[in-house]
C-alpha cells in the first residue's frame, strides 16, 4: 500500500484521528485462543464492538472498499463474464494441478530458479530455515504474504534466532504490536492512527501524541531502512505461480515485493500450490480482478514479474501444501482453493466489519475465513461457520465466483454431524424437530402466544433464556392469540368478529383442539 | 387453481396480522386460498443450525401437508429459499420435488404470478423505506444486488408504488443484512444486534415513518432493536400494506 497514493491508500485513509479523545479508546484485542479449544467469536465480536470508535472506523472504512469496488465493476461491461472466465480457469487448473506442477517446476528450473516441496508448515520453514543456513544468512527481509502467517513462519524465525522485517507497512505494524495481520489485503485496518502511534512510540520510539499519517510513516521508513539494507534473505509469497514459463506475479501498492527481491542476494518465494495458473495470457483476467476486488482501484500499484535469479543471486521458490491437496479431494469445499485472496469477501460481510478480522482467532478470517479455517483444525473452528447469516454478499462478489455462503452452510452440517456443538444443543435440536414434526406437539408448544415467544426462537439453538434479553434489544412484543388460533376463531374470518388487540387479557383466546 | 397458505411458524405466533392480511388479500384478488391446518414449520431452525438429520420428519409433515396444491403462497422469503433450496434431509419423491418447486413467496406470487396491477383499495399516506431480506434478493432474485452488475429492479417496490399515497424513500445501505439470520441472533447476539441497529438507524435516518417488508423476521429483530434505541417506527408485512392497512 503506497503512501505517495495517500488517498486511496486503505490504511493510510485512516479516519481522522479522535481528536481530544479523553481517555483514549484502548485497542479491543482479538479473539481469546487457547490451543484447540474452540474460539469464541461472538466474545470478542462483543469486545471489539464495545469499543465504538474502532468499530465504526472499521465498518465505514471497508464499506467504502466495497463502495470502490462497485464502481469499478461497474466501469467494467464484461465484468461478469470475467468472473466466470476466471472461475473456470481456475476450476480447470485445480483439475489438471500435477500436471501444471510439474510443468511450473521444470519451467522454473530452466529458469535457474531451484525449486523445493514442503507437505506442511513445519516443512515450509525448515526449508527456508536450511536454505539460509547454507548461506550464512540471519537476517531476513519480507514482503506481505498470508501463506507464511499460516505456516507460522515468524515464531520460528524467533524461535532459531533469525530476524525478520516486515516491509509492508500494515504488516510492520502488526509485527511491532505482535499481532496478525486482521485482514488479508489491510493486515491493520483495525487500527485506529492513534493505537499506531502508541505502538510506534512503544517500539521506535516516536512521539505517542503525533498520529499524523506521514510522520508515522516516514518514522518508520527511517528506522526499518537500514535493516532492509543489510538483510541477507529477501521473502515474498506469489499471487500467481504461471505454468508455462516458470515466473510468478507478486502485487503490492508498495512496492516492497521489489524491494525483498532485489536488495539482498537471496530471494526467496513461498508459494501455495494452489496459486498455478497455466499461462501468461490468463494473468490478465485475475489482475483485472484482484485490485477492482480488493480496493476498488483499477490495478495494484506493483505488479512484478520474477523468472530467474539475476547475475550473482540466487532464487529459490518452496511450494507449499500444508492441507490444500487434502482439500483438493473434498467433493464440497475443493473449490475454496480457488481463492486469490482479494479480501471482497471480507469488505462485504456485515460480520467481519463489526467484528474485526482478530475476532475470528485465525489466520484467514471472514467468509473466506469461515470456510478455510475448519479445514485445517475441525474442532478448533467449530464455531466459525455459525459467524455468518449466511446473506450470500460474500459469494456475490466473489470474483472467481466460489460459492461461500454454501460452503459455511454445509460446514455447519458437517459441525453437527460430528458432534461438534454442544451436547445440549444437539439435545435441543432433536427435540425441537419432534415438536415441529407434529400438529399436535407444536400447537400445543405455541398455544398462547406468550408461550411462543419463548418456546420459538428457543428451538432453534442452546440458549436456556429467553435469546431476546440481549443488551440491545427488546422482547418483541407477543399478540393476544396465534394466527391459528384467529383462523380457527373466526373460521378464517369468514365469521365477523373484531380481532383482539394485542395487549388486551388473553379470555377470549379459545383453546385449540387441533 | 388451488392456492394453500402456508404461514411461518413465527409469524403463526408473534405476527398473526401478517397470516390475516395475506389470506385477506389473496381473497380480494379472488383467489380461494386453503388453509392447512396441520401445518408447523418450514424445518429452517433445524437447517440453518446444520442440524437436517433432525428435520427430517418436519421435512416429511412438510411435504403431507402441501401436496397437491398448484401453488403455496408463504408470506416469508426465508421459509420459501429454505424450501425450495434445503428441503433435501427428506426423500427427494415426485411430491417432494412438486412441493418444492411449488411454493412461491407472497410478492412473487402477486409479481410474476397474477401480474396484479392494482390494488385499488390500498392506500398508505406515509414516508416509508422497504427492507429487502437477504433471502428475497440474493435467493429469490425480487430485487437486483449491489454485488452484481446488472440493472436495478424491485418486484416489491413495484408492487408498492401502485398503493396511492406511499412514498418510498431509499436507504444508504439496501441490501446490508439486517443481523438476524436465525441461528446467528442467537448464537452471535453481539454482532446480531450491532447490525440490528445500525440497519435501524439507516432506515430511521431517512425520516420514514414506516418500515415496510417482505420479511416478519427481520422486522421482527429491527423492531426489537427499535424499541431500545426508543426510535418509534412502525413495521408492517408488505401484505398489510397491499391489503390496505393504513398505518
Ligand atoms: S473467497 Fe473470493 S472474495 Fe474472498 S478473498 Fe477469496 S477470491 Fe476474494
Amino acid at each position: 500500500m503506497s503512501l505517495n497514493h495517500h488517498l486511496r491508500h486503505a490504511e493510510a485513509a485512516s479516519p481522522e484521528a479522535i481528536p481530544d479523545q479523553q481517555p483514549r479508546e484502548p485497542q479491543p484485542r482479538g479473539a481469546k485462543v487457547h490451543g484447540n479449544h474452540p474460539v469464541d467469536h461472538d466474545e470478542a465480536a462483543a469486545r471489539f464492538i464495545a469499543a465504538p470508535h474502532h468499530e465504526h472506523m472499521h465498518d465505514s472504512r471497508l464499506w467504502d472498499l466495497r463502495q470502490q469496488r462497485d464502481a469499478q465493476m461497474h466501469g467494467i461491461e464484461e465484468w461478469e463474464e470475467l468472473r466466470e472466465h476466471a472461475s473456470r480457469v481456475k476450476s480447470h487448473t485445480l483439475a489438471n494441478l500435477g500436471d501444471y506442477l510439474e510443468q511450473f517446476t521444470a519451467a522454473a528450473q530452466a529458469n535457474g530458479v531451484h525449486v523445493h516441496w514442503a507437505r506442511d508448515a513445519a516443512e515450509h520453514n525448515q526449508i527456508v530455515h536450511s536454505i539460509m543456513s547454507d548461506h550464512g544468512a540471519r537476517s531476513l527481509i519480507k514482503s506481505k504474504s498470508m501463506l507464511t502467517e499460516e505456516c507460522g513462519f515468524r515464531e520460528y524465525m524467533a524461535g532459531v534466532g533469525i530476524e525478520v522485517i516486515e516491509t509492508d507497512l500494515g504488516e510492520r505494524i502488526q509485527q511491532l504490536d505482535d499481532e496478525p495481520p486482521s485482514h488479508i489485503v489491510v493486515p491493520a485496518t483495525h487500527k485506529l492512527r492513534t493505537d499506531v502511534a502508541q505502538v510506534f512510540a512503544r517500539t521506535l520510539g516516536t512521539d505517542p501524541n503525533n498520529s499524523e499519517v506521514h510522520y508515522l510513516a516516514e518514522q518508520q521508513r527511517e528506522k526499518t531502512r537500514p535493516l532492509i539494507l543489510q538483510a541477507d534473505v529477501g521473502m515474498t509469497g506469489a499471487n500467481f505461480a504461471i505454468a508455462e514459463n516458470g515466473a510468478i506475479a507478486v502485487c503490492t501498492n508498495e512496492g516492497n515485493a521489489d524491494l525483498s527481491a532485489n536488495v539482498p542476494p537471496l530471494h526467496i518465494a513461498s508459494i501455495g500450490i494452489e496459486k498455478i495458473i497455466p499461462r501468461v495470457a490468463d494473468l490478465g483476467v485475475f489482475i483485472r480482478l484482484l485490485s477492482r476486488s480488493a480496493l476498488g482501484s483499477p490495478i495494484t500499484q506493483y505488479t512484478s514479474h520474477f523468472r530467474g535469479p539475476r547475475p550473482g543471486a540466487e532464487m529459490h521458490f518452496v511450494m507449499v501444501d500444508n492441507g490444500r491437496s487434502e482439500r483438493l479431494g473434498d467433493e464440497t469445499f475443493w473449490s475454496s482453493l480457488k481463492c486469490i485472496r482479494c479480501s471482497a469477501c471480507m469488505n462485504t460481510c456485515p460480520v467481519f466489519r463489526r467484528s474485526g478480522g482478530l475476532s475470528y482467532g485465525a489466520t484467514y478470517s471472514g467468509p473466506i475465513g469461515l470456510i478455510l479455517d475448519p479445514t485445517m483444525n475441525r474442532r478448533k473452528y467449530s464455531k466459525l461457520p455459525y459467524a455468518s447469516t449466511l446473506n450470500g454478499s460474500c459469494t456475490n462478489v466473489c470474483p472467481v465466483k466460489i460459492n461461500i455462503h454454501e460452503q459455511i452452510f454445509e460446514w455447519r452440517k458437517v459441525m453437527a454431524s460430528e458432534h461438534q456443538p454442544a451436547v445440549a444443543e444437539r439435545a435441543m435440536m432433536k427435540a425441537a424437530g419432534v415438536v415441529l414434526s407434529n400438529p399436535r406437539a407444536y400447537r400445543a408448544a405455541v398455544a398462547g402466544a406468550d408461550r411462543a415467544l419463548r418456546v420459538l426462537p428457543q428451538f432453534a439453538v442452546d440458549i436456556p433464556l429467553n435469546p431476546w434479553a440481549t443488551p440491545g434489544r427488546e422482547t418483541p412484543q407477543a399478540p393476544r392469540e396465534t394466527f391459528h388460533e384467529w383462523y380457527r376463531r373466526t373460521d378464517g374470518g369468514r365469521i365477523d368478529t373484531e380481532l383482539p388487540a394485542s395487549g388486551e387479557d388473553g379470555s377470549g383466546t379459545e383453546e385449540d383442539q387441533g | 387453481m388451488r392456492v394453500a397458505l402456508m404461514v411461518p411458524c413465527y409469524a403463526d405466533a408473534l405476527e398473526p396480522e401478517t397470516g390475516i392480511a395475506t389470506l385477506q388479500l389473496l381473497r380480494r384478488l379472488g383467489i380461494d386460498v386453503d388453509y392447512p391446518v396441520d401445518q408447523t414449520c418450514c424445518s429452517q431452525p433445524m437447517v440453518n443450525a446444520g442440524f437436517h438429520e433432525d428435520a427430517k420428519a418436519t421435512q416429511a409433515h412438510f411435504v403431507d401437508t402441501f401436496a397437491g396444491y398448484d401453488y403455496i403462497v408463504a408470506p416469508s422469503n426465508s421459509c420459501v429459499r429454505n424450501v425450495r433450496e434445503n428441503l433435501t434431509a427428506v426423500e427427494q419423491t415426485d411430491r417432494t420435488r412438486e412441493v418444492r418447486s411449488r411454493i412461491v413467496e407472497l410478492v412473487e406470487f402477486l409479481h410474476d404470478v397474477l401480474q396484479v396491477e392494482d390494488f385499488p383499495w390500498a392506500e398508505f399516506p406515509h414516508k416509508v423505506t422497504y427492507h429487502d431480506s437477504c433471502s428475497s434478493i440474493r435467493f429469490l432474485k425480487s430485487s437486483s444486488m449491489s454485488e452484481l452488475r446488472e440493472e436495478p429492479y424491485s418486484k416489491p417496490l413495484a408492487l408498492l408504488s401502485r398503493v396511492r399515497g406511499i412514498e418510498i424513500e431509499q436507504t444508504k445501505r439496501p441490501d446490508e443484512c439486517c443481523g438476524f439470520g436465525g441461528t446467528f441472533s442467537v448464537l452471535e447476539p453481539a454482532t446480531s444486534v450491532k447490525m440490528g441497529q445500525d440497519k435501524v438507524a439507516d432506515h430511521s435516518s431517512t425520516g420514514a415513518t414506516h418500515v415496510v417488508s417482505g420479511d416478519g423476521s427481520c422486522t421482527m429483530h429491527l423492531n426489537s432493536c427499535a424499541r431500545r434505541l426508543g426510535l418509534p417506527m412502525k413495521f408492517l408485512h408488505i401484505a398489510q400494506v397491499l391489503n390496505g392497512d393504513r398505518g
